[in-house]
């Protein structure tokens, strides 16, 4: 009787969301996974629509671009936020630090087209950084910020901190300041104790803050496209175009699960290289 | 006390549907329209509500979107489409997107028989048109007279001159007008696959080379203005409408229409195929084109439209902007483009792709 009332109660909380994996995730992937292995005119079975990426050299290229530069956006997340998070949870009084916890979180508050809209204001050609720097006499002519690689890496590695940043100061406020200062006093340098001390802490909080990130700006569209300009062809930019423009819904069927399948293979390679276990990474 | 509250609850919880239905019996019921931004003023849907009693329910979107959006749902969510005359054909023959037009029940009279002659011909499937003329427009050059006087056609967008001060979109029409520009014609290859892809890697090969002087693919309006307006861009490949708004800014930028011809697109009413509202779609159509409406469509958003009686009722600047920027001798020379061969926009789609990821 008690569990038979239990198995009522645990349909009656697990009905709605099974039904919604099935019917908004499941159902929808299964048919686009029907298409991706459809011809577009025809509508035979085929595989040419996942053999064109590995066929025509963009495709990939792309895609490997777009591999790399999440990678490199992934790094450099990491050493901005390292810092930032031990700051937060280790030198600042405790009050200031949920003010600076706060200010971290008031900016995501805002859109991300907003946001990358404000960064193109700054830097444009005629824009305020440009401005300033002419101004003051550093500058003789407006340089052009917008539109380079090097803008585009700042305009991700921005709009995706906060998603490291979080989990690092969940796993920071677990380290021990006696192993610190323990750690001084037998004479360490600084380099030392982060190199022994804080990084191995907070490898979870990294890895899974690692994770996050990566997927983000793996699947990001609006920053790269604004703020990269003429020379930023992102990945996902290509399942757009495939969907939207060319009415070619196989193709970019098959690239968006080519993108699933080949982040988690990066993701895989990634866990098992810093030898992490995927089941510690997400507790 | 509490069972009452309870069951008083019950009760209007049950009651607000109901008030729902009653309302909606009420009045005509409603027409749902997916269109362009500013082809549907709250003004004329204002009076068309009172003239008919449908209530119309309009969702922008752009030409690609529409087929999307429509394919998605094959052909239902909406009891009316506005997609360009090109982008018809295609889509009735592969997908069967829309239906035919009924044209005893169009008021034929006020719309101008070229375009509405040449708009049938151009969506014709199996002997039927699918579509009504309602608002055209050309793609040409934004310039700024003062820096860049001597730019005059799209091939002019290449000068290392002008380098880093020009600007075009990465879409289709900069492929066909910088094709007609340097002495090619497109169109007569569209159904040539293979010629049509020599043509297309030509292109590629030239607009690759002139990657280092354009200062961005522009693919929003808004962008376009931002550019054109401080003075970062001189020249961009543009419809004459951000032009003439440019140009009542500053008197030095105004659009052109290329030597080698503008480019000419015609949105059209085109109804799809499981629209639910057949009558208001036909009332909606005659409508927007009687020439009071017309004409205050194309005031505000200066728009040429089909409707033949509108001239007469057009703004003194609005049509001072017509016959500086599109007198008849170049609205005759425009090429307007042809209904799109199945396939063609998969190979263009690939040569844009190879132009965006070179270096």
């Amino acid at each position: 009787m008690a569990s038979g009332r239990l198995r009522g109660g645990f349909l009656f909380f697990f009905l709605p969301v099974a039904l919604w994996l099935a019917l908004l995730i499941v159902l929808p992937h299964l048919e686009l996974l029907r298409l991706s292995f459809t011809d577009s005119l025809a509508g035979r079975f085929t595989v040419a629509n996942y053999l064109a990426f590995f066929t025509e050299p963009i495709y990939w290229l792309t895609f490997v671009r777009t591999a790399l530069y999440s990678l490199l956006v992934t790094f450099l997340v990491m050493t901005v936020a390292l810092p930032v998070a031990f700051y937060v949870t280790k030198v600042v009084d405790v009050r200031l630090s949920g003010f600076l916890m706060v200010l971290l979180l008031v900016p995501f508050w805002v859109s991300e087209l907003v946001r990358v809209y404000g960064w193109m204001i700054l830097l444009r050609e005629s824009g305020i950084v440009n401005q300033v720097l002419t101004g003051l006499g550093l500058l003789k002519e407006p340089v052009e910020f917008l539109y380079r690689d090097a803008t585009m890496v700042m305009g991700l590695v921005y709009t995706s901190m906060l998603f490291m940043v979080v989990p690092l100061i969940g796993v920071m406020d677990d380290l021990d300041d006696a192993l610190i200062e323990a750690a001084y006093d037998l004479g360490a340098s600084k380099g030392a104790i982060w190199r022994t001390i804080v990084i191995p802490h907070c490898a979870t909080g990294l890895v899974s803050g690692g994770i996050i990130v990566f997927m983000l700006v793996l699947g990001s569209y609006l920053t790269p496209n604004l703020m990269g300009g003429k020379n930023s062809l992102w990945f996902t930019e290509q399942i757009y175009n495939q969907i939207i423009l060319y009415f070619n819904w196989n193709q970019g069927a098959a690239f968006g699960f080519l993108l699933l399948l080949l982040s988690s293979l990066i993701i895989w390679a990634v866990l098992k290289v810093t030898g992490q276990r995927l089941k510690e990474v997400v507790k | 006390m509490r069972r009452w509250v309870l069951f008083s609850l019950l009760l209007f919880t049950l009651a607000v549907p109901f008030r729902g239905t009653v309302a909606a019996a009420q009045e005509k019921g409603v027409l749902r329209v997916i269109t362009w931004a500013g082809y549907a003023p709250q003004e004329l849907l204002d009076r068309f509500t009172e003239e008919t009693g449908y209530r119309v329910e309009v969702t922008f979107s752009n030409n690609e979107e529409m087929i999307s959006k429509l394919r998605a749902t094959r052909g239902g969510g909406f009891d009316l489409a506005q997609p360009s005359q090109d982008r018809i054909s295609a889509v009735v023959s592969q997908f069967g997107l829309y239906q035919p037009i009924d044209f005893s029940r169009i008021d034929e009279d006020q719309i101008d028989a070229s375009l509405l002659e040449a708009v049938k011909k151009n969506t014709r499937v199996d002997g039927q048109s699918y579509a009504v003329p309602h608002v055209y427009g050309t793609e040409g050059i934004v310039v700024n007279r003062a820096k860049a006087p001597d730019v005059k056609d799209f091939k002019d967008l290449l000068d290392p001159r002008y380098a880093g001060r020009v600007s075009y979109r990465l879409k289709r029409p900069t492929l066909i007008g910088m094709g007609f520009s340097l002495g090619k014609d497109p169109f007569a290859l569209y159904n040539d696959k293979g010629a049509y892809q020599a043509f297309l890697d030509d292109m590629e090969k030239t607009l690759i080379a002139a990657k280092p002087l354009v200062k961005t693919y522009w693919d929003n309006g808004d962008q376009l203005l931002q550019l054109l307006r401080s003075g970062e861009v001189w020249a961009a490949s543009a419809w004459e409408q951000a032009g003439w708004k440019l140009h009542a800014e500053n008197p030095d930028i105004d659009y052109i229409a290329p030597a080698s011809g503008a480019l000419g697109w015609v949105d059209t009413f085109a109804i799809p195929s499981r629209s639910q509202n057949l009558e208001g779609a036909y009332a909606y159509i005659n409508f927007m084109l009687r020439p009071e409406n017309a004409a205050f469509f194309t005031n505000r958003e200066t728009y040429g439209t089909a409707s033949k009686g509108a001239i007469a009722f057009l703004d003194e600047e609005i049509k001072d902007n017509f016959n500086r920027g599109l007198p008849p001798e170049v609205l005759a020379q425009v090429n307007w483009y042809p209904p799109v061969p199945a396939g063609i926009e998969e190979m263009e789609g690939r040569t844009l792709d190879k132009i965006k990821a070179a270096r």
